[in-house]
């Protein structure tokens, strides 16, 4: 599973709004407001890194204990890819 | 009065020249001729302006904005801005070497549009002989590339009886998204409806095929279905709400908040040949449906208000010849029993099968029927 590297669904960017200051999502005929996890996970995101490293990368960056955070960005890579935002 | 809050998506009606003729197709009867089009300086502009204002959806259609040449300049400028690009196009006029042109300058998304599942009634509803064929080739060269494609279906009695067969396809060719709506009724639709309103029993059929689709198909294939309205218990928040997202520009310029809303009387539309697209949207014509201010009752005091915003002003104009009244489809609106009788006409009509003639949208209307 960790082994996975999650990349954008073709059609899909990530970026800053700066009128509402927000990281938005774009999608086909869609707008998602990612929250302040979800951003933390999606900026690691680059088509090269796979899930093992970016669970190291953020919990080092958080001084989080890895099993927590392998858990909840396992999570949040299953939901965006169900919605067909990420692939992997 | 405080601003409105800014826009998501601008709508960039690049031209109505179109090599097809659907007789549903959604621009004004007096369809604006290539000379009155804005130039591409005037584009770039108000693609600036936008990307200013906090638009992130850039959809470019028509007509067809393919028949338009600077087409990739216009891309590469609003991609350039961050803009999220989408093109709608009929893609008869598509092959490999402009969709890599179309990539390099940044497009994001496709929406091609099909008439019909086969190519008998594609091309019969198109009005083009070999325009299906020639989608079908644009939809796999779209397919293999990696701008995300979106199948959109306009359905209506004539091609219901093949939606499977459209979900199939879509599925076939490799698109992440689908679009099926039901015939909106303006402009050149409402010259045809009568040719163009499903049966009910069409109706329940279509209905219960989507949700099918729906629960097989989940992510691989998102659907995105618009019911017809005349069937609806409420109406749907027309874009959203007047001016509450979108702001489209018509070919020459003029700046409004949806595709129909051309034909509102009274309404003196910015001309953004004159003006910036920022003083548009806080023009008299853009704040004139806005919000709920406007209402009359039911809606006034209904707690839907801010759910549909009182259905579609174009479609309150053209079942009751007053933009301001409650959409009829609306089971409250006064004005009502003339949508049910509608529905309930084409509901028994057992002449669904007969083929109806229809008007192609043309360059000259037929003036014995212009309104
Ligand atoms: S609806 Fe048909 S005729 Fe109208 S612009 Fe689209 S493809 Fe052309
Ligand atoms: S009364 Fe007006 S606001 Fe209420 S549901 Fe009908 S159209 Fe919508």
């Amino acid at each position: 599973m960790s082994a996975r590297i999650p990349r954008l669904a073709p059609g899909v960017r990530f970026r800053h709004d700066a009128t509402r200051d927000a990281w938005v999502l774009l999608a086909p005929e869609r707008l998602l407001l990612p929250d302040e996890i979800a951003c933390a996970v999606l900026h690691e995101i680059d088509g090269v890194r796979d899930e093992a490293v970016i669970v190291d990368r953020l919990a080092e960056h958080y001084d989080a204990p890895r099993a927590l955070i392998a858990g909840d960005v396992a999570t949040l890579i299953d939901g965006l890819i169900a919605d067909g935002v990420l692939r992997a | 009065m405080s601003s409105p809050a800014p826009p998501l998506a601008l709508i960039a009606e690049l031209t109505h020249r179109c090599p097809l003729a659907c007789p549903y197709c959604s621009n004004p009867l007096e369809l604006a001729s290539a000379s009155t089009e804005l130039d591409t300086a005037t584009w770039l502009r108000l693609i600036d302006e936008a990307a200013a204002l906090g638009v992130l959806h850039l959809h470019l259609t028509g007509g067809e904005p393919m028949a338009r040449r600077d087409l990739n300049d216009i891309i590469a400028h609003a991609h350039a801005r961050g803009l999220y690009i989408n093109l709608i196009t009929a893609g008869v006029t598509l092959d490999a070497g402009r969709l890599a042109l179309l990539r390099e300058a940044g497009l994001d998304h496709i929406q091609l549009s099909f008439q019909d599942a086969e190519a008998e009634g594609g091309d019969h509803i198109g009005g083009l002989r070999g325009g299906h064929a020639r989608k079908l080739a644009a939809a796999r060269l779209i397919a293999d590339s990696d701008i995300a494609l979106t199948l959109n279906f306009v359905v209506h009695r004539a091609n219901l009886e093949r939606l499977e067969q459209m979900i199939a396809l879509a599925e076939q060719l490799g698109a992440q998204r689908m679009e099926i709506a039901h015939t909106q009724y303006h402009g050149w639709a409402m010259r045809n409806r009568a040719a163009l309103l499903p049966t009910a029993a069409q109706l329940d059929a279509a209905n219960a095929t989507v949700t099918q689709a729906r629960a097989r198909l989940a992510a691989r294939l998102r659907i995105d279905y618009v019911v017809p309205d005349y069937f609806a218990e409420y109406p749907k928040a027309c874009m959203g709400g007047w001016a509450r997202n979108t702001l489209l520009v018509d070919p020459t310029g003029r700046a409004m908040p949806c595709h129909a809303a051309h034909g509102i009387p009274g309404m003196d539309w910015p001309r953004l040949r004159e003006t910036s697209l920022g003083a548009a949207w806080r023009s008299a014509p853009f704040e004139r449906f806005r919000g709920t201010g406007w209402m009359p009752e039911p809606c006034r005091s209904c707690e839907r208000r801010e759910i549909d915003w009182g259905g579609c002003r174009c479609q309150a104009l053209a079942l009751t010849g007053h933009a301001e009244r409650t959409d009829p489809v609306c089971v409250k609106s006064p004005d009502h029993a003339m949508v049910a009788a509608l529905a309930a006409a084409a509901g028994n009509d057992a002449s669904a099968t007969v083929p109806v003639a229809w008007q192609y949208r043309s360059a000259k209307p037929d003036p014995t029927t212009a309104r």
